[in-house]
């Protein structure tokens, strides 16, 4: 079969078509969401009937996967390292429940940080969660990890953990297909109560997780993907995690590495492989895309009798990405580097587009503000958070998506008016409408403004979970339907919305501004169209 | 054979059009690529770059080495020189002399010019003016593709088979437009080559 040209996220896609899932299940998030976007656009995946719209947020998608996971059929769940943080209650249950149908959750870290907010590593996740993890070096290995993870998920009843990062989420390699296998029957689990965590049932489940543990080690040492290469150089062992291992094979052409490498791309990390490079090697370097997991378990909290190098002692940078000459130098190979950008090159940093609807909110929020003390806008995570940048300077806060309406309300509650949410139509339904609950169960003193461009925009404008809903959201939470006001945020209409913005700023009660108006490159693409 | 090269340009320019191409004509001779590409929050009117890798042998890195890019390819000028630490020694930059501004404190355009200028092996053109020329400014990047075609060691028929796969469904009209765009690009530059003796 000719090899496809595949993005590592369509490949991980393509895997899960071609081995039997049933459904997908994700919320946006960079750089996961072309997981999801493969298969809502392929003709294969339409003809299997798989399941693949976007779900509320990571949780539900997590949870909806366990239950396809509870009938037996497989599920994969995709979301973006802090996606995670959102499903975690559902996730580190997962791993007491065990799965029924395979259940791999992908979660692509951003290390760097290069649409993020932090860099978490989620193999702590998987760790944490104690399940087995996979984490792919290449397009080629992502794939065929896909069908392996759905064989383990299924042989050893458990949810698996496949951790990949941006580098191999959006970057391009030829991958070879395996044959497509059918889709599960409906089979519910043989225990009828493994699914239900009633202390006296999970205390048992969990006893059987710890016990399995020996059972996901076992694997790790013998499915193949954790590799041993012995090199004559006994002088140092290097351990390298996931895609390190392509900037380690970077530094030597020929390939021909003369130490000796333990490829790690499977974890419980690999103990006898291990103990086999540290007994067999004067002293160990750890190159692992992400925080220092496996140092740190090596080096133990007394650093005792072996040399381990990294992130930890400065041979490696502490934070961001690997790279080739990061590699290079952690190994004292002969670093290469072109000339300095010259001073002229100014930075380009991203910016909302020019007739974006969110600079017309944004323009008519500062005039509004103007009459009081600075400080007052709890914004959130989309296109509009670059209203932090100059000229509008507009927000001063973003955290988290939701946090806007809760930290609003959380310096309201503690006498701060006016307090003021901005937020947007995807941000709302994924974490924010609970936050409006608890406000309008509270009385808080909050203005919200949810920005509706009608789509996900700062991903690609996904289809909205929020679309036509917002109104009935905010009136069945409980906000007065005299302050759910909705206007458009054109410059011809600025003058009259910002009048209205100024009377729900003074007005000592919650109200909601629905600021509406379709983002202007969904618009430009169902033109073109 | 390897080719390292460092596509450069402002997010919704097309740069991976070029990538697209290459990476079809690359294909066709059974040339192993990779191809790291920036997705999500820069594509919003900020700087973007993607790496492509060519070569006969298997790849390890997504990512090319600083100082070993033998290609620099540009749609804008000030973003041509943002990845001069990953061009090597003897390597090529190729751009587009027609800015994009969308910053305030975008540098003089003659300053731009005299930083490519210095760049040993360097060809600049504008790349918008020719395709207007042509009849479609939008082929602009396939006039800087054409212009990098001298360098990239691969048959300027692959990259003509490429078009003709890339914009085939869009019919022979748009063919023929890129077709010429590619071949406006490639004179400009074996002529500035010729030109150096
Ligand atoms: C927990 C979590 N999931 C996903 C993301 C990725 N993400 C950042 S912004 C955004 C879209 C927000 O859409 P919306 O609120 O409608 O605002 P817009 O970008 O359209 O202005 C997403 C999905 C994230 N940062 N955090």
């Amino acid at each position: 079969m000719q090899k496809l040209l595949l993005l590592g996220a369509e490949a991980i896609a393509q895997a899960a078509i071609d081995a039997g899932i049933t459904g997908i299940f994700a919320y946006p998030g960079t750089p996961s969401t072309e997981i999801t976007e493969y298969v809502q656009n392929s003709k294969q995946a339409g003809e299997k009937k798989i399941r693949s719209a976007w779900s509320a947020n990571e949780k539900t998608a997590m949870e909806a996967g366990l239950g396809v996971s509870y009938v037996g059929k497989r599920a994969m769940v995709c979301m973006k390292h802090v996606g995670l943080n959102v499903a975690a209650d559902a996730f580190v249950n997962s791993a007491i429940t065990g799965a029924n149908g395979g259940l791999i959750v992908v979660v692509a870290d951003d290390p760097s940080m290069h649409s993020s907010q932090n860099e978490q590593d989620s193999r702590f996740y998987g760790k944490f969660a104690m399940i087995p993890i996979l984490e792919p070096t290449n397009q080629q290995e992502a794939y065929d990890m896909v069908h392996y993870g759905f064989d383990l998920s299924e042989k050893l009843s458990i949810p698996v953990l496949l951790r990949i990062t941006t580098r191999l989420a959006h970057s391009r390699a030829g991958v070879a297909q395996k044959p497509e296998r059918g889709q599960n029957e409906l089979r519910l689990p043989s225990d009828m109560r493994q699914f239900i965590l009633l202390p006296a049932i999970a205390r048992k489940r969990y006893k059987g997780l710890l016990a399995n543990q020996a059972l996901f080690l076992d694997d790790s040492e013998k499915s193949g993907f954790n590799k041993y290469i012995d090199g004559p150089d006994k002088s140092r062992g290097i351990i390298v995690c996931g895609i390190a291992y392509n900037y380690l094979m970077e530094n030597y052409p020929d390939r021909n590495v003369p130490f000796p490498i333990l490829k790690i791309t499977q974890y419980p990390a690999p103990r006898d492989m291990i103990e086999r490079l540290v007994g067999a090697c004067d002293e160990i370097l750890v190159l692992e895309e992400g925080a220092p997991m496996i140092e740190e378990l090596l080096k133990g909290f007394l650093s005792i009798g072996l040399t381990v190098k990294g992130r930890l002692d400065g041979t490696v940078p502490r934070d961001g990405e690997l790279n080739p000459n990061i590699v290079a130098r952690a190994l004292n190979l002969k670093d290469t580097y072109g000339q300095d950008i010259p001073d002229l090159v100014a930075g380009r940093p991203p910016s909302m587009c020019v007739g974006c609807g969110h600079i017309d909110v944004y323009n008519a929020l500062n005039e509004a503000l103007n009459e009081y003390s600075k400080g007052r806008v709890f914004s959130d995570i989309g296109c509009y958070t670059l209203g932090a940048l100059a000229p509008y300077n507009a927000i001063n806060t973003c955290v988290d998506m939701g946090a806007s309406i809760t930290m609003a309300k959380g310096a309201a509650d503690a006498g701060f008016f006016p307090a003021v949410a901005v937020i947007g139509d995807s941000t709302f339904t994924h974490s924010g409408m609970t936050g409006l609950l608890d406000a309008a169960n509270d009385g808080s003193s909050i203005t919200v403004l949810i920005s509706d461009n009608s789509t996900t925009g700062m991903t690609g404008g996904q289809k909205s979970s929020a679309s036509g809903k917002i109104e009935a959201i905010c009136k069945a939470v409980g906000v007065e339907e005299d302050h759910i006001k909705v206007l458009k945020p054109l410059k011809k209409f600025h003058e009259e919305n910002l009048k209205i913005i100024q009377e729900e700023l003074a007005y000592p009660g919650l109200s909601v501004i629905i600021p509406r108006r379709e983002c202007i490159q969904t618009l430009g693409r169902r033109m073109r169209i | 054979m390897k080719k390292d090269i460092i596509l450069a340009g402002v997010g919704g320019q097309g740069i991976l059009t070029i990538a697209s191409v290459i990476g079809l004509a690359a294909i066709e001779v059974g040339l192993f690529l990779k191809q790291a590409e920036v997705h999500g929050m820069s594509q919003r009117g900020g700087d973007v770059q993607s790496n492509l890798r060519l070569s006969d042998k298997e790849i390890a890195s997504d990512l090319i080495p600083f100082g070993q890019a033998d290609m620099i390819i540009s749609v804008e000028p000030m973003e041509s020189l943002r990845y001069l630490p990953m061009l090597s020694k003897e390597g090529w930059l190729i751009t587009n002399t027609q800015t994009f501004i969308n910053i305030p404190n975008y540098p003089a355009k003659e300053d731009i010019i005299a930083g490519i200028e210095k760049i040993k092996n360097h060809v600049a053109l504008d790349a918008e003016n020719i395709a207007k020329e042509i009849g479609s400014a939008r082929a602009a990047n396939i006039v800087v593709l054409g212009a990098a075609a001298p360098f990239l060691d691969l048959d300027y028929n692959l990259l003509e088979n490429a078009l003709n796969t890339l914009f085939g469904k869009k019919g022979e009209k748009v063919v023929g437009l890129n077709l010429a765009a590619l071949k406006a690009g490639h004179d400009f530059a074996m002529e500035k080559i010729e030109g150096r003796g």
